[in-house]
């Protein structure tokens, strides 16, 4: 760099050593990271006995999603379900992508509509199961209008 | 090695979106309108069936979507952008080359994976229903012209249960079915080229195909000569798997009413502005200048019309949500004019270059400008985990009597913690 404009105001001239001009800053993250190793590096003590065993935070997201790509979110609305611990204003975290078998609690959607049960697969065929007494098992028709939308994988109660 | 590049089109994939949420819509004739409400920008195939073209205005529709019992929706961009990523996501683990062309469709470079082509394509298909619920066509062949091509075969023609595979066919039957496309349809031959093409009775693709170079270049540009090639099978254009930061970024709108107020005007552009700031920081870039433009409906001939623009150069290149405003602002007031109703207003960034180019100058203001990568870092964060908009500029206003009309829009079922698909526990 040999050409430096100091087309400027008298008061603002400052004396620059070329070589400062000529620097460049090929990445904005990589200095940042070293300022801060630098301030890091500061030695004002006794170093942490704990500096060997910086791990991760866990996290909920890693520990709940498996597949992040088909995991979805919904919201819970009613009570009879609350025999297998799903209750009204629940967060369930339902999975597309895994295959509905005997047992699951899936959401499924009849006539249009999203409802989240128990599936059972049994000689009568497909069975959707509530978990409360009040509400019978239904057995799926093959003429009905039924789909399996996801596997629920977790159900998030506020205490 | 024969090349195979796989082009996968979601199908209808805005309508797809919103019927993934509301089941209920599935079967039944559904479009989504544009941003206003204006016009028609996606369709399901009830609807398609009915002669409905695309871009059609939403107030042309309506006898026959009473007839019809068709059910618009305006257009929710936060779930189509969201179940999009998951689309392409499920879809690199199909391929090492990928590339995003659009919201709805990407390129994937198949040559040297699989042997069984239509089958690989098969499993994406049902990958992507399954996982994220979108149905998608795939069309394969050995350019990227062709693989588009392919694809509408594919979406057309039910016989292909949505995979078309043109390395596949022999010669002749490939030709039999360029015979029937028409030259329109090519990826890259616009409305215009395509009138001038037929008054040289090149009619279909196969014309297109065969037409010699020299035909061509008399009267086209030499983008046509790569056209030709791509059609025979030779690849001309590569796969661009990053995508190029934008080197502009416009964000405008029409009214949902026209309005002569400065305060409105001014209130949609610092919105505007601060839409494409937070675009700009995403892409990590920072711009040199912004443009304002308002203009008036030219729809409404008895009014006076008026329409202006301004660019601002910004004194050094920035992301600064508060800088970018001044500067719009600025442009804004010099170009307003009293007794207008306006019906437009947007602002476009210009002179965009990778934040980490920033040029040096003598009198860098590093602290200041520390600050304000500091505060902008913790506005986007702010808004990215509390919801779009919690944290904004006063001079947006709170109002909005400018904004777009969206009077059928569904919730923010995969962004928005208050706007999740409820589930009911009893049938």
């Amino acid at each position: 760099m040999t050409s430096i404009n100091l087309n400027l105001p008298l008061a603002r001239r400052r004396a620059v050593h070329p070589s400062v001009l000529s620097m460049t800053h090929p990445n904005i993250e990589l200095l940042e990271r070293q300022r801060a190793l630098l301030r890091k590096a500061v030695p004002a003590g006794f170093p942490s006995p704990a500096d060997d065993y910086v791990e991760r935070r866990l996290s909920l997201d890693e520990h709940l999603i498996r597949n992040k790509e088909s995991t979805f979110f919904m919201r819970v609305s009613g009570h009879s379900m609350r025999g297998l611990g799903i209750f009204d204003g629940d967060l369930l975290i339902v999975d597309r992508s895994l295959p509905a078998a005997h047992g699951c609690v899936v959401v499924a959607v009849i006539d249009g509509e999203f409802t989240v049960k128990q599936l059972l697969h049994t000689s009568l065929g497909k069975v959707l199961r509530a978990a409360h007494p009040d509400y019978p098992e239904i057995v799926i028709k093959p003429e009905q209008d039924f789909t399996i939308w996801g596997v629920v994988q977790w159900n998030v109660h506020k205490v | 090695m024969q090349r195979a590049i796989a082009l996968v089109d979601c199908n209808n994939f805005y309508v797809s979106c919103e019927r993934l949420f509301q089941p209920g819509l599935e079967g039944r004739p559904v479009v989504v309108l544009s941003n206003n409400d204006g016009c028609v920008v996606s369709r399901s195939q009830e609807v398609k069936d009915l002669g409905v073209k695309m871009a059609v205005p939403w107030f042309q529709l309506k006898g026959l979507a009473r007839q019809h019992n068709i059910i618009a929706l305006s257009s929710n961009y936060s779930l189509y952008a969201d179940i999009s990523n998951r689309v392409m996501s499920l879809l690199s683990r199909f391929s090492p080359g990928q590339e995003v062309y659009s919201i709805d469709e990407s390129f994937l470079e198949l040559t040297g994976i699989a042997v069984d082509h239509t089958g690989y394509a098969r499993q994406m298909r049902l990958t992507v229903m399954q996982h994220v619920g979108i149905p998608v066509c795939v069309g394969i062949a050995s350019s990227k012209t062709l693989s588009k091509l392919a694809n509408h075969v594919a979406k057309k023609n039910p016989r292909y249960a949505g995979v078309c595979d043109f390395n596949g066919m022999t010669e002749a039957e490939l030709n039999g079915l360029l015979a029937r496309i028409d030259v329109g349809e090519v990826w890259g031959v616009g409305r215009r080229s395509a009138d001038r093409l037929r008054d040289r009775d090149v009619r279909s693709v196969l014309d297109l195909k065969r037409a010699a170079a020299k035909h061509i270049r008399s009267g086209f540009s030499v983008v046509f000569e790569r056209i030709v090639a791509e059609l025979n099978g030779v690849s001309c254009l590569e796969l661009d798997q990053v995508a190029p930061a934008k080197q502009q970024i416009i964000c405008s709108r029409s009214f949902g009413t026209p309005t002569s107020r400065l305060a409105d005007l001014e209130q949609a552009v610092i919105a505007y502005t601060t839409r494409a700031a937070e675009k700009l920081r995403r892409q990590r870039s920072l711009c040199g200048g912004i443009q304002a433009y308002i203009r008036t409906s030219p729809h409404r001939e008895q009014d006076a019309q008026h329409q202006s623009s301004m660019l601002i150069p910004l004194p050094e290149p920035s992301d600064d949500t508060r800088l970018l405003c001044r500067a719009a602002l600025h442009g804004l007031r010099s170009i307003y004019r009293t007794g207008h109703a306006y019906q437009k207003a947007g602002i476009m960034l210009t002179g965009i270059i990778p934040a980490a180019a920033r040029p040096q100058t003598l009198f860098d203001d590093v602290p200041g400008r520390e600050k304000s990568e500091a505060l902008m870092r913790t506005l986007d964060r702010i808004n990215r985990n509390m919801g779009s908009g919690t944290i904004r500029l006063l001079g947006e206003g709170t109002g909005k009597p400018w904004a777009m009309r969206r009077q059928n829009v569904s919730k923010r079922y995969t962004t928005e913690w208050d706007e999740l698909a409820v589930c009911q526990t009893r049938p």
